[in-house]
Formats: C-alpha cells, structure tokens, sequence
C-alpha cells in the first residue's frame, strides 16, 4: 500500500485528514457536515444535487463520499451505480431516511460500502467514514492482527498479549478480531452490533457495552496497560501504547 | 323519463340486451324464410306428383280407348269438387272441354312443366254441364284471348300445370291448384311471424327485467360506495346472500374495505401515539432547553443540558422508528425478505448476545436448543422480537423470590414452532394486564421503573403477525411464560 511507509506503525491505522466528498440537498445538513468534518480535521467537497456531486467525484480524488439517498435531478443509488460503471471504486456511504431492511439491502447493492438511516449521530457517521477511508483498509489480507503487544492469529483462532495465551470465546475472538482490524479507529456500538453480531436493529439494553467489558477484562486483566479505551459519547479504540 | 331513458341505454345490460335482441331477430328472420321457402318446396314437389299420378292414369284411360274415353275421364273427373284442373283444348287453343273456364295467355303453348304459377278461372257449379249442352249463352273465350285474364276484382286462382300436346295436335293440360298449399305457406308464415313477434317482446320483458335488476343492484353498489367515499367507512356494500357473482364482487369489495378500516384505525392510533408518546419527551426536551438558557449557570451545567437533550433526542429518535416498523409490519410488510430461518440458531444467538447482561444481572440465562427448527422468516426481525422479550424477562426475573433465571426453550407441536421465553420473576398475575400488556405503549405500573419505551412488546407481536404466527403472555407459574408461535414450514 503506497500510503504504509508514511504511518508510522503498520499495526495502527491511518488516521491522517481524508478528502471526503458529501453529496447532499439540504444545504443546511451538508453546511453542518462540512463544519464537523472540517473540525475533525478533514477536507470536505459539498454537492447540492446528484449531478453536481456525479460530476466532482467522477473528476476528483476522494477518500470517501457521503452520498443522499434522496436528491431532486439525480439520486444516490444512481449517482452510485454511475460511479461504479466508470470504475470509480472510491468507498460509499449511503445516508438515507429510509430505514428498512430492505432499502439497506437495495443501498448496499446498488455499489454503496455502509449505510447509515437519518437521524444518525455525528460521531456515528464519522467513526463510519473513518473506517471506510480507502487508505485505511488494508488489513483484509493480513492473516496476524498486532496492535501493541496484544497479538491476534486469524488462522489458528490464537490471542496472546505479551506472549501470554489469552482463551476468548468465539464471539468475544470476532469482536477482537474487528476492533483489532479497525485498530485506532473509533469504533462504534453499532458498528460491532452490525459487523460482530449481524444485527442491525437497536437492543433496548446496551448489550455490547457488556461484551466489551467482559473482553477488555480478558486482555486487559493482569497488565499494566489499557489497550482497548472507551471513547466518550461515541464507541471504542483499541490501540497500543 | 326523458333522461331515464339515455341513461338506461348506457347501461352494460341494455346494450347487451339490444345486441342479443338483434342477433336473435336476425336468427329467427332466416329460420322464417328458410321454412317458408323449404315448405313451398316440398308442396310443390308434392302438387308435381299428385299431377304425374293424375297424367299417368289419363295415359292409361287413353290407351284403353283413344281420345273419346279420355274425354269422357276427363269430363267426369272435371265434375268432381277437388284441386284439380283439367283441360282439353284444340290445336288453336280453343277449350274443348275441362274445368278451366279461361287461363292466362301463353301457358298452354308451350309443351311441358309451366315455369311459373299462373292463374286462371274455373267453371263454377254447373256450368260445364251448360258449355256442354251449349244452353250456356255465354261462349266460352278462346284461351288466348284478351279476355282470358280474370276480371278485376274477381277471384284469381294461381296453378301449376302439366301442358302435354295429344298425338292429334290436341293440347291437354292437367293442373292443380295452388290455394291450399298457398294458405298452408300464409299459416306457416303468419305462426312464424307471430313467433317472432312473441320472442321479441318476450326478448324486450326479459331485458325490462333482468337489466334493470342488474342496473338496481349495480345502482345500489355505487350508491354504498359514494355513501362510504363520503366519509362513511363503516359502510358495506350490500349482500343479497343470492350468492352471484354481484355478492362475490360485494364480498370482496367489503373485506377490501374492512382491510382499509383495520388500516385507517392502526393509522389512527398511530397517530394518536405519536401524539401522545411523543409530545410528552418533546415538552420535557423544550423545558429542559428554556430552564438552562434562563437563569445563569457555569459552562459544565450548559454541557450536562446539552448532553440531555442528545439522550432524549435519540430515546425519541428510538421510539419513532419502533413505532414506524410496527406500524409497517402490521400493514403487510412486504414478504419477498423472508427466507429459511432456523429459529435454534437465533435463540443460540440472542441468548449469546444477553448473557453477558444476565450475568451481570446476576440472572441465569438458558438457552435449551437442540437441532434445527427452520421456519419461513426474517432473522433481523426475529432476532429483534426475541431480543426484546429476552431483554424484559431478564429484567423482571430479577424480582423473583428464588434466583432469577430465564429460560429459553424451542418444542413442535400441531404443526406450529413454539419459542418460549420462561423467567420466574413476580409475572403479571392479572389477565387483564397480561393481555394488554402487548398493547402499544402500555407499561403495566411495576414496569414504569423500568427504562424503555413501552413498545418492546407491541414490536414482537407486530413482528410475529408479519410471520403468521402469534405472541402469547402466558403465567409462568411463577413468572411470565411469553411464546412464540411460528407456523412449521411444509417441508419439514
């Protein structure tokens, strides 16, 4: 990956400022993406209509792009599909008022990467973005997971931290395994309820906020240093010291 | 009656009516003409024969004797009353003797079959008897004379005849008159005719009735339905119990529209909810904004407010969607998301997903599922509804007198899935509340304590009406036993 020799540890994921493009018709709603995104430290491009935002992403170079599912000249879905014909492969996320199964389902198909249902929290959407970077997504193919001293093997189902074997659960191994690949990210409740568990609904109890805790005393019990941190009003960050 | 009249002729039956009446017209129109033209020719067939027959008995009389006895059958046969016409007459055409007092011109010139009835005069009573005797002081016309026509006004009678030229160059003529099978065809006529006739106005009574029956009922329909557009939507159409086609059509148009009010009244309290359960947060929201902007409060005080109302907007948020996806189950979400769904594994996995909760709850969760128990369904929206009556037994087991345990449990039986979810908390020990404890944003009173948006419960019913089944609260004994009845599917 081109952009590995500038990070300054494989084990820690980029998190440098992304080129991100929001394509959205309610101006307000994109002047306040804009302004978020822009304190979060990225740069963000903003398309009032499909065709204005077909045209800037067809011509620039972004990390990643929010797309309206809903816009008057042109809608998402198909500014999506158009960008995918012409082997744009830049990462997608699909902000919509439609919520169903199945709209996600049709978003998800039509060539977009998440898809996040209005009304959503900022910190949600960016946690998403962020983890969508294009240049942050490189641990796919890698079959040993390290973040600090904590050491995940994907092909012998093994977790050890300072050479200690640590024994985890299937489901609590899944849930390490994705913090571990999102490592430095944040990573939201929702996130690992969707890609940990695959559901996509909304418990009524904050069941992960458990999940996590029984997992961090697992590899946290008996060192000295916390590895996976709780991020106030937004999720979790595994990341070493 | 001036406008009723249009108005009846735009009608389905009336235009029916007028087409089968026509058709039917033109069917009995060609059945008149086809008897009356074959009866004309089975008579005349017959007329032949009998004058053949009458020939050949004349050849034989002439054989036997030669002319004079010929005359003389001829004679006598002429003086008997009959249809029969026979003439003998000269070379010229001079009537020598028979019945026939004068005919048309032509008809005995030619030899043979006449082409055409023609008619002629006969002798009356008696009178053949004075031509014979010559006391007649009328002499008898030559046959192709001009006054060989009937006279005006006089009884014509029309024939058909033989024409034979006798080997003297004398011309005989045997006939047979045409009246009776002439009166015959005018019976056969006028009996169809007044057929028709009868048909028609049978046709014409039976369109009067019929159609307009049809128009009343269809009248009474659109009259139902403009009353019921109106804004009457308890209105049903009428059903006579006649169990025609117009019933059917009545009987689904009613369940139509009892479909649309059972939607109209979920609608409806909806709306009503929204309005209710949601006004309620939204006050508190707004006061909550106004006492911190009034007064003077540090910086931390602003921040927690804030924080509030980000907590509350996303509960609201929260309540919104559950109410929007009950709603959409229970107006028929659409069925093409469903698949093969093995309920074991969704119990496997939404215990898996609880027990940590449990646990923390100090409550034992027990999932006890073996095999697989496959239904026709959605896991999303099964593993919502369990999870939502999982996470209400884990918290209401913790009142329990013993140590609080939910239990999980799969079984067939008569074709149906049960999924129970058993805690042996205090239960709900009054039917009453137990049934609407289902309800919409019903909260029994202990559970007012308790977080949550009331909606928990409604969401798992509306999530198993979309899978035909049912969601049942049953006492626990103690505690509160909730199942989950899903059909089996077929194959298995």
């Amino acid at each position: 990956m081109q952009m590995s020799a500038t990070q300054p540890s494989s084990e820690i994921a980029y998190n440098g400022p992304m080129k991100i493009l929001v394509i959205e018709d309610d101006r307000e709603a994109a002047d306040y993406l804009q302004k978020a995104f822009t304190e979060a430290g990225h740069t963000a491009h903003v398309a009032g209509d499909g065709e204005t935002g077909f045209a800037l992403a067809d011509a620039g170079d972004y990390d990643v792009m929010v797309i309206d599912r809903m816009m008057p000249r042109r809608d998402g879905l198909s500014v999506i599909a158009g960008l995918r014909s012409r082997g744009n492969t830049t990462p997608v996320l699909i902000l919509s008022a439609l919520g169903e199964v199945d709209d996600r389902v049709t978003g998800l198909r039509a060539g977009g990467d998440d898809y996040l249902t209005k009304p959503y929290a900022f910190s949600e959407l960016l946690a998403r973005v962020e983890v969508l970077n294009r240049r942050a997504s490189a641990k796919e193919a890698e079959t040993v997971y390290r973040v600090g001293d904590l050491e995940l093997d994907r092909l012998s189902h093994s977790v050890r931290r300072a050479a200690r074997e640590i024994t985890l659960q299937p489901r609590e191994f899944r849930l390490l395994e994705y913090l571990m690949r999102h490592a430095g990210q944040v990573v939201t409740r929702t996130m690992l309820l969707e890609n940990v568990w695959d559901y996509h609904f909304d418990p009524q109890t904050n069941v992960i906020d458990v999940h996590v805790s029984r997992l961090r005393g697992k590899i946290e019990k008996g060192f000295d240093k916390p590895i996976l941190h709780t991020v106030r009003g937004a999720g979790y960050m595994l990341k070493g010291g | 009656m001036a406008l009723s009249v249009p108005a009846i002729m735009r009608t389905t039956a009336a235009r029916l009516s007028a087409l089968y009446l026509l058709l039917f017209a033109l069917c009995a129109v060609l059945l008149v003409f086809y008897m009356t033209s074959l009866s004309a020719r089975m008579l005349t067939a017959q007329t032949q024969e009998t004058i053949n027959d009458e020939v050949l008995g004349l050849a034989r009389a002439y054989q036997r004797g030669g002319l004079p006895v010929l005359v003389r059958v001829v004679e006598n046969r002429s003086r008997q009353p009959g249809a029969n016409l026979y003439l003998i007459a000269d070379a010229n055409g001079q009537i020598l003797t028979g019945n026939v007092q004068s005919l048309e011109p032509g008809v005995i010139d030619t030899e043979g079959w006449t082409t055409e009835p023609f008619s002629y005069k006969r002798f009356g009573e008696g009178e053949l008897d004075r031509l014979r005797s010559g006391t007649s002081d009328q002499t008898p016309p030559p046959a192709t004379g001009e006054n060989a026509v009937p006279a005006e006004g006089e009884k014509g009678h029309n024939a058909i005849a033989l024409v034979l030229r006798l080997p003297n160059q004398m011309i005989m003529l045997v006939g047979r008159d045409l009246g009776e099978p002439e009166r015959f065809r005018a019976v056969i006529r006028r009996a169809l005719t007044l057929a028709l006739g009868m048909m028609g106005l049978g046709g014409l009574l039976i369109w009067f009735f019929v159609g307009r029956a049809a128009l009343k009922r269809i009248d009474s329909v659109s009259e139902a339905s403009r009353r019921i557009m109106g804004g009457d939507l308890s209105g049903r159409l009428p059903v006579t119990g006649a169990g025609d086609e117009f019933d059917r059509l009545s009987e689904n148009l009613n369940s139509m529209l009892a479909r649309i009010a059972t939607l109209n009244e979920g609608l409806k309290q909806v709306s009503d909810n929204i309005a209710h359960d949601l006004k309620t947060p939204l006050t508190r929201l707004r006061n909550r904004a106004e006492a911190t902007l009034s007064g003077k409060h540090k910086p931390a005080d602003y921040r927690q407010a804030l924080e509030g109302t980000i907590a509350e907007s996303d509960q609201l948020i929260k309540t919104f969607n559950a109410i929007l996806m009950i709603s959409r189950l229970e107006a028929g979400y659409s069925s093409e998301h469903t698949n093969r769904v093995d309920l074991a594994a969704a119990v496997r996995d939404v215990a898996e997903l609880y027990e940590p909760v449990a646990e923390e709850a100090g409550v034992s969760l027990e999932a006890d599922v073996n095999g697989a128990f496959l239904v026709d369904g959605n896991r999303e929206l099964i593993g919502q509804a369990l999870s939502n009556i999982v996470d209400n037994a884990i918290k209401y087991s913790t009142d329990s007198t013993s140590k609080p345990a939910v239990r999980v449990t799969l079984e067939r039986t008569h074709g149906e899935i049960r999924l129970c979810v058993v805690d042996n908390g205090q239960g709900i020990p009054d039917d009453a509340d137990r049934a609407r404890a289902t309800e919409r944003f019903v909260r029994l009173e202990k559970s007012r304590s308790q977080p949550g948006s009331g909606l928990g419960l409604s969401l798992a019913k509306a999530v198993m009406s979309f899978h035909h089944g049912r969601l049942d609260l049953l006492p626990g004994n103690p505690g509160l036993s909730v199942v989950m009845s899903f059909p089996a599917r077929e194959d298995h």
